[in-house]
């Protein structure tokens, strides 16, 4: 296997490692390849690094807005619900 | 942040015992909307909309077209309440609603129908001529220090913004939102391959571009793309 053919095997061991044991040509690769177990780390800390990003602050007048705006729509959807 | 990012890297592939609890509790209050229950659709709300906002402004990189998709979602989610059966999660069907709406957004800005996902097969939805990564080095910090670092925002915005939308699209459903590979395609309207191949460009993307900004130049490797 070359680190081409590596690269292109990448999403399946980076989503599920236990795919090396169906895939001994990748194994042996990335054992004895430092390029590519950089690549592979890089990779998870990148995904990482998304998957830990706080939620983008909302405006707090457009939750008034929009709770407003639900609020009205469920009445039509539900017209005799309490709210 | 840092306690996110222990959760993250301490999670293993299947649904942690909290989730399926939160995923259950999210049934529960969808079946309680579902006859008539505001109440409990605000716990919906509350739960998803900070989700559904950030989805939208990562697709959509600015913030008024993401608080229409979010809007638009919440309304949507009223008026088609009574079409969920639990054939997926909750927070998988939110998200798929306010996918779609995002995706109008886009076809909108492009001129194009607001209807119809493409499908085709296009050359970049192969692995053919796939982008080598070039700089490679171990990064200076570890993630969960990195997380503490206030320029980080900034820097993991501008690169999940220069994405194809295409890329940016899977890399946030997939790899931030936690969707399958299935669920993914079935969303976007693409087949599983092709997710696959977009979710493979945008990571090795954004690795280059996060590598070169925080890689240590000391630690830097030569690739040898023939290297057997």
């Amino acid at each position: 296997m070359t680190c081409e053919e590596l690269l292109k095997a990448l999403n399946d061991y980076i989503d599920d490692e236990s795919v090396l044991a169906i895939c001994q040509d990748f194994a042996e690769h990335l054992a004895g390849c430092n390029p590519c177990q950089v690549v592979v780390d890089n990779i998870r800390k990148t995904i990482l690094l998304y998957q830990a990003g706080e939620p983008y602050p909302m405006p707090p007048e457009f939750q008034a807005r929009c709770r407003q705006a639900l609020r009205e729509q469920w009445k039509k959807k539900f017209p005799n619900a309490q709210i | 942040m840092t306690d996110s990012l222990s959760a993250i890297a301490s999670r293993p592939g299947a649904p942690n015992p909290s989730e399926v609890g939160a995923a259950a509790h999210e049934q529960e209050l969808l079946r309680r909307a579902q006859q008539g229950d505001f109440t409990a659709f605000e716990g919906l709300v509350d739960r998803f909309q900070p989700r559904v906002y950030s989805l939208a402004r990562r697709i959509l990189g600015q913030a008024q077209d993401a608080e229409d998709v979010t809007q638009q979602t919440f309304l949507s989610l009223i008026e088609h309440i009574d079409q969920f059966r639990g054939q997926s999660a909750v927070a998988t069907w939110v998200l798929r609603i306010a996918t779609n709406h995002a995706l109008k957004v886009l076809r909108k800005r492009r001129g194009l129908p607001t209807v119809a996902l493409e499908t085709s097969v296009e050359p970049e939805d192969s692995y053919a001529s796939l982008p080598h990564p070039e700089f490679i080095a171990q990064w200076k910090d570890n993630p969960a220090n990195l997380a503490e670092n206030k320029e980080l925002r900034q820097l993991l915005d501008a690169a999940i913004a220069e994405l194809d939308e295409r890329y940016r699209m899977v890399f946030v459903l997939r790899d931030i939102e936690g969707l399958s590979v299935r669920e993914t395609a079935e969303t976007l309207g693409l087949t599983e391959a092709n997710t696959k191949v977009r979710l493979l460009r945008a990571r090795l993307q954004l690795r280059e571009r996060l590598t070169r900004a925080l890689g240590d130049e000391a630690t830097r490797v030569v690739p040898d793309h023939a290297h057997r």
